[in-house]
């Protein structure tokens, strides 16, 4: 089992930033539907 | 719809591709446990070249037709092909630490691959630093199709010149059978969750997009 730790490194570091970047997807999305839609309320509310 | 199988069949392909690189495959004779890296090192690397070849084309295309759909897929895959490439570049250097005992060495493979990362870092600074909607744009995929010209080289590296990099010798001197189904597995995952991210990030660019003229349109309104 030599040399174990760099490939548990490396996986760690591999799934933390697909689960990491996926997780930032979920959240700027979540964030651009609010937007659309207090915006759209906004100029709704003008029109 | 079909964001939801893409990102369905991505997850099972990745937990399989999981389970066959820490379980199915066996142990290399040479490298021992370290080389099971090898298993995502190389689809990281083809995703962040095909993500980059993506970037070219849809370039290219918003260059000629000047759709807003052509930036939105360059500007996802770029995105994409930045983590991808980084996650190659740390991969690679915790494996030649493993396997040459230094975390990073001048060569070319490893030189021609870090310019890569920075082009498409560069990509993403000249998008922020310009303020005009279209010459950002414009600007990008002029930095999106002259990057891509690094690609080949990176590619060609290890034959080009004499490096320390291992050789493209899996398909030509042959990996035992589980071997190769393992490493075909991995790309295949990482294939379908690219697509997946792709779909994902070009919908949501349009969001933007949209959430930029919304909110000019209010501000027209409420100067």
């Amino acid at each position: 089992m030599e040399n174990a730790g760099y490939m548990l490194a490396a996986f760690i570091v591999i799934w933390t930033a697909l689960l990491g970047y996926i997780f930032v997807l979920s959240r700027r999305q979540a964030r651009i539907q609010r937007d659309i839609q207090l915006l759209q309320e906004t100029l709704g509310r003008q029109d | 719809m079909k964001r939801k199988v893409l990102f369905f069949i991505s997850a099972g392909l990745l937990l399989l591709s999981f389970y066959m690189v820490l379980v199915f495959v066996p142990t290399e004779r040479d490298m021992g446990i370290v080389q099971r890296i090898f298993y995502y090192h190389v689809p990281l690397a083809w995703i962040a070249f095909l993500a980059f070849f993506v970037v070219f084309f849809a370039s290219i295309g918003y260059l000629i037709k000047r759709r807003p759909l052509w930036d939105h897929i360059a500007c996802a895959s770029a995105e994409i092909g930045l983590v991808f490439i980084s996650l190659m570049l740390v991969t690679g250097m915790i494996w030649a630490k493993a396997a040459w005992g230094v975390w990073w060495i001048w060569e070319p493979r490893l030189t021609t691959s870090l310019v890569l990362w920075f082009i498409y870092v560069a990509y993403f600074i000249v998008r922020a630093y310009v303020v005009e909607e279209e010459r950002k744009v414009r600007f990008g995929a002029v930095v999106g199709i002259i990057g891509f010209l690094n690609v080949p080289l990176v590619f060609l590296s290890v034959t080009l010149w004499r490096t320390q990099h291992p050789p493209l010798t899996i398909f030509t001197d042959g990996l035992a059978g589980s071997m190769m189904a393992t490493l075909l597995v991995c790309l295949f995952a990482f294939n379908f969750f690219y697509f997946y991210l792709l779909a994902e990030g070009t919908l949501m660019k349009a969001d933007e997009r949209a959430v930029r003229q919304l909110k000019e349109k209010s501000m027209r309104r409420n100067p």
